[in-house]
């Protein structure tokens, strides 16, 4: 809402500047986002004084020398007759953008250079006189900004009105804010104050009124609970009166003509929007409210050729509608250069019946915007008599009739204020003498009631509904900057930290100091696996409408997007929401790891200029190892998969995650990529219950004290040759089984084929560390346990050892 | 075997010993001749010392003695000439060029955003705040009504809500998350919920579809607005400056009554105005409010008996004002020389 710092004055003749306005209305009422000086386009001009003049002969044009305060005296010429030695005048240095938009560049007239333009007052658009240059009065230096020798300080506030207030979205609204705030009494601008009161009563009726020469029906009450209407005859169409304009202009609107002026006057004035018809153009001399009729097509005043729908609300004449209902009004009813006789609407719509016009007819207005949030139903009599009464003085015509069909709607209920309530929940008791004060203040009747307050809120707060609506009055008005703050001891809270966080926390670690970056990307995908995607209704755009459902998706595409910039050292993970859809519910939603690792395995080094790139035993592992953290306390193991994937991720049993080579969209320079991805947990999403705070999430098993050993191990190698039929891991169990207690150690350290070993076969070994808890190994026992773990080899799996 | 061969032996172990020690130029030379002398398993001296049982008792005390002498002598010579190497090793050969660089792992980064939802929760952390998570799909319910939205509100149009059904949506907050913990949990509860949320908002330099919020909620009996703006001082302080400066204005939600913005004193101007402000010397940091009542009621709380604060802020924004992130898509991109950018 753009407020004038002037008009808001008219209003409330607060005394205040502009800034200390803006502090007051952000501390107690809206917050003012914008802070406009109105004609910030003056700031380049600057105070000039003649210093020498003379006439250019045969001309009407003085060669002047001009100190503008930058050392130097200019040559400017100039046509005005006034120009007077010693006088000073506004100047306009070259390079200055006149308001009109023309730039003062240096000129050659007549053989005379000019630096620059003396002005008039109608060249700065500060009036009408341009029978001679601004003498300016004032003891300011050449040079110094004409802004701050002439009181042109008209300011725009921008303020930030929510959706609860819509009675702010006027200047009365406001001022009325300021009234309460600075204790100055609201009144009526000098310029409404005055107008003459129509000398009659307006012609009423529940459903209809007639006058002579206008009937006004409401069809649709629901729609529109009441329709006033003013007949004024004589007007003159032309342009508004200096004071209507600057108003208009002042809120960043563009004066049109006085009758188009005077109604955005109501409404940026008083919150009411209204509306002009050409009476003339009114078949039959009806003003209906009713349904759009099915079919039926209105031209609107920006020229779109509407169709209109039955669900839409319009102002019809006796034929056809003619204006969108509390939206816009219709071409064929507009007012123009040959209007004489008007007929003025102001009514109250239905909020909601208007943002169904509006949306049907995708429109949206400041009335529109009114009209939906509320207008106040109690000023509609005032504001008619009102608005007939400018239309009449700035369009020079008389008002013949009024009418005023149906009723507003009621003020809002009374509420009650517990005083004791005020302090409970502010943290510091405020007297009821205050409470009721400030309540007063902004118009709300208040009577005591035993110890309670019974508050009747003014006709145009209907968000007050509540208590607490009435404490936050009297919070904002105090301050909210003076209210106490006070931090107070709490109880330790019955929330534990919720699982799916601490795993991620956890899981994050690691990723981290295994060298990951975390990503936080959309989420949205061009497809899934499986069946049971979920689309979004409305999605942003029909490339990706649906909701993922894998975390790795969305990682390879940040990838490739990685690749696309020639970078390909990636390693990220992403902690991240999949969701299936599940039929009559909400979607199963999981947080899942998803790890994606390419390129090489660490930064280059000089004494290894080539490090080995990432490959499927670097995601092995580090799955391995970031699962363990994720989830501790659950039995994890990678089993084989088929291709693409290589390992299924096992938890307690259950496949929980996938090791895999990715296929992206690589360039051939790329290396090979490889993601991990781990469901942490299912985020529930049925209604939670009291009761259903579920079993505590497994932990890690607490680590047991292992004497060191005091004796020495014995350590000695394996070389197999091993049938492709048979895994490492089934060797190594044997290995592991056969070796008994004192095996400590059993790790796999080569693989080879070729030279020596048959085809068929590789040749693994294995480096066995024996150890006994109280005593050295003799070699005997050594060399008997070799000879055992070769026969086992050999009986179980037909393995035998390397020999040559 | 007699106590004289014994004694042969070592003594030729005594004297062959030493010469064979000065003989080992490196480490595993060094290693060689330990072994092969007073090696457990396989050295000379082990040889020798095998022989004593098959001495005469009466010899076995002597021999023993001169056993322990020769094995000290040959340790003793052992450690010099080990000690005598490494020397050697340390200052021969071309010296290291110390200014190389060393070998370097990759570092990992925490996303910026999550950067800044730790330090919210590592200072709330402190106050005894634990936090909680919802679901991202929610329902009107949970994301709306229960909020003490109106049924029409203009937040519900599918211009700015993504719909997945008649009654589903992604949440457009992180605030649905206050009414499932409180149905949960009994009071106090002290919690924060970050996590994603939705809107319908096309992808600008700063606007997205998707972005992470963190919501603060206090429900217990006795808890006002005081103590709301105590605690969120307080965490101005930690958070920016022990000397910020914090200003509260009245603002509005459906959930919050009632409702207040927290600005901070802006940072780059101190307050004087400059363009990060837009002009008005304060940055708007979060929305907060005292928990409407029919949010608790929505709940099942008494609303007479408890009362409770809640804010709500965007670390996104945070992220980018902190970090000096020109567009907020960036966030989202993964590119990895921004992320490497915050690498640790």
């Amino acid at each position: 809402m753009n407020i004038s710092h002037d008009w808001l004055e008219r209003f409330v003749p607060h005394g205040r500047t502009a800034e200390q306005v803006r502090d007051l209305l952000t501390a107690h009422v809206a917050t003012v986002e914008g802070f406009e000086p109105l004609r910030a386009d003056l700031a380049p001009f600057v105070v000039g004084r003649v210093v020498e003049s003379e006439r250019i002969p045969d001309t009407k044009l003085s060669f002047n020398k001009v100190d503008d305060g930058s050392g130097a005296l200019l040559e400017v010429v100039c046509g005005a007759p006034n120009v007077a030695v010693g006088a000073k005048y506004p100047f306009a240095r070259t390079g200055t953008t006149m308001p009109a938009g023309l730039v003062i560049e240096k000129r050659k007239i007549r053989g005379f250079t000019s630096n620059g333009m003396l002005c008039s007052a109608r060249e700065l658009g500060l009036g009408e006189d341009h029978d001679g240059i601004l003498a300016l009065e004032t003891d300011a230096d050449p040079g110094t900004p004409l802004l701050d020798v002439l009181p042109l300080g008209d300011v725009r506030l921008v303020v930030d009105v929510l959706p609860n207030r819509p009675d702010l979205l006027s200047h009365r609204g406001v001022a009325r804010e300021v009234a309460a705030l600075t204790g100055v009494p609201l009144r009526l601008p000098a310029e409404v104050a005055s107008l003459p009161a129509f000398p009659g009563k307006p012609a009423t009726g529940a459903q209809e009124a007639r006058v002579p020469g206008l009937r006004v029906t409401i069809e649709d009450g629901e729609g529109c609970p009441q329709y006033g209407a003013a007949v004024i005859a004589g007007v003159t169409v032309g342009p508004s009166p200096a004071w209507l304009r600057a108003a208009v202009e002042a809120v960043g609107g563009r004066s049109i003509n006085n009758v188009v002026d005077a109604t955005n006057y109501l409404l940026h004035g008083f919150g009411q929007p209204v509306h002009a018809f050409d009476a003339a153009k009114l078949a039959g001399d009806a003003i209906i409210v009713r349904r759009a009729r099915a079919g039926e097509t209105l031209r609107t005043l920006d020229g779109v050729d509407r169709k209109l729908g039955t669900e839409m609300l319009v102002i019809a004449d006796a034929e056809r509608a003619t204006a969108l209902a509390g939206v816009m009004g219709g071409e064929a009813s507009e007012v123009t250069a040959a209007t004489t006789r008007v007929v003025l609407e102001v009514a109250t719509f239905e909020p909601r019946r208007t943002r169904t016009t509006r949306r049907a007819a995708g429109l949206s207005t400041d009335a529109s915007y009114r009209f939906e949030r509320g207008v106040d139903e109690a000023a509609l009599g005032e504001l008619l008599a009102l608005g007939a009464a400018l239309l009449a003085s700035v369009a020079g015509g008389r008002v013949e009739h009024l009418l005023h069909v149906g009723a507003p709607r009621p003020d809002p209920a009374p509420v009650t204020l517990r005083p004791s309530r005020v302090g409970h929940l502010l943290g510091d008791a405020v007297p009821v003498g205050e409470i009721r004060a400030a309540l007063e203040s902004i118009g709300f009747r208040v009577e005591a009631s035993g110890d309670a307050l019974r508050c009747a809120p003014p006709s145009w707060r209907h968000d007050v509904a509540r208590e607490v609506d009435l404490i936050e009055e009297v919070a904002r008005l105090r301050g909210f900057d003076r209210l106490p703050d006070v931090l107070q001891g709490a109880r330790p809270g019955t929330v534990p930290d919720h699982p799916l966080w601490t795993a991620y926390r956890r899981v994050r670690d690691l990723a981290v100091a295994s060298g990951l970056m975390e990503v936080r990307p959309l989420p949205f995908a061009a497809g899934g696996q499986g069946h049971a995607l979920v689309r979004v209704r409305n999605p942003l755009g029909e490339d990706e409408p649906f909701l993922r459902t894998s975390v790795l998706d969305t990682l390879a595409r940040r990838a490739e997007y990685n690749l696309n910039r020639m970078q390909g050292d990636v390693r990220l993970f992403e902690v991240g929401t999949t969701f299936r859809a599940v039929p009559g519910a909400l979607p199963h939603e999981e947080h899942r790891l998803g790890v994606l690792v390419m390129g090489l395995r660490r930064p280059p080094h000089f004494s290894e200029p080539e490090p080995p790139a990432w490959d499927a035993w670097d995601a092995k592992a580090l799955a391995e190892h970031l699962s363990a953290a994720a989830l501790p306390g659950r039995a994890i193991a990678l089993e084989p998969a088929e291709a693409p994937l290589l390992w299924s991720i096992v938890v307690d049993g259950a496949p929980a995650g996938v090791v895999t080579r990715l296929a992206l969209d690589a360039p051939v320079w790329a290396r090979p990529a490889f993601g991990i991805e781990l469901t942490l947990g299912v985020m529930p999403s049925a209604p939670p219950s009291r009761a259903a705070a579920g079993a505590p999430a497994p932990r890690a098993a607490v680590p047991r004290f292992r004497a060191l050993p005091t004796t020495p191990a014995a350590v000695f190698d394996l070389a197999l040759l091993v049938p492709d039929t048979i895994a490492a891991a089934r060797v190594g169990e044997v290995l592991r089984d056969a070796g008994g207690t004192m095996l400590e150690r059993c790790e796999l350290f080569d693989e080879f084929r070729g030279g020596g070993v048959p085809a068929g076969h590789r040749s693994l070994a294995w480096r066995l560390t024996f150890r006994h808890p109280e005593r050295t190994l003799r070699d005997k026992e050594i060399e008997g346990r070799r000879a055992q773990l070769l026969k086992t080899l050999e009986s179980q799996l037909g393995v035998r050892p390397r020999t040559a | 075997m007699s106590l004289a061969a014994f004694l042969a032996s070592l003594d030729q172990l005594a004297t062959d010993g030493p010469a064979r020690i000065a003989a080992a130029d490196s480490l595993e030379a060094w290693s060689e001749v330990r072994n092969a002398l007073v090696g457990r398993q396989a050295g000379r001296l082990s040889e020798i010392m095998n022989g004593l049982g098959a001495l005469a008792k009466e010899d076995r005390r002597e021999a023993g003695q001169r056993a322990n002498a020769v094995k000290q002598a040959l340790e003793g010579a052992l450690e010099e000439r080990r000690a005598a190497i490494a020397a050697a090793a340390a200052t021969s050969g071309p010296a290291l060029d110390l200014t190389m660089p060393g070998r370097r792992t990759w570092h990992g980064a925490v996303h910026p955003v999550s950067l800044v939802i730790d330090e919210v929760i590592e200072i709330f952390r402190e106050l005894g705040f634990t936090v909680a998570l919802g679901p991202e799909a929610e329902t009107s319910w949970y994301n709306f009504g229960a909020l003490n939205f109106p049924a029409d509100h203009p937040a519900m149009d599918l211009h700015d809500t993504l719909y997945l059904g008649d009654d589903q949506v992604l949440r457009t907050h992180t605030s649905p998350v206050q009414v499932r913990t409180l149905q949960q949990y009994p009071p106090p509860v002290r919690i924060l919920a970050p996590g994603n949320v939705y809107r319908r908002d096309f992808f600008d330099a700063s606007h997205a579809p998707m972005f992470a919020q963190i919501e603060g909620l206090v429900v217990d009996e006795g808890v006002t607005f005081a103590d709301l703006k105590a605690t969120l001082t307080h965490f101005a302080h930690r958070f920016f400056s022990p000397t910020t400066r914090t200003r509260f204005r009245p603002s509005f939600f459906p959930f919050t009554e009632p409702s207040a913005e927290m600005d901070v004193a802006c940072g780059v101007c101190a307050g004087s105005g400059c363009a990060v402000c837009k002009h008005s010397g304060w940055v708007e940091i979060l929305g907060s409010g005292m928990v409407h009542p029919a949010v608790l009621e929505a709940a099942g709380l008494d609303s007479e008996r408890y009362t409770g604060w809640a804010f709500g802020m965007g670390p996104a924004r945070t992220a980018i004002s902190r970090y000096g992130i020109p567009d907020i898509r960036i966030l989202y991109d993964s590119d990895v020389r921004f992320l490497e950018q915050f690498a640790r």
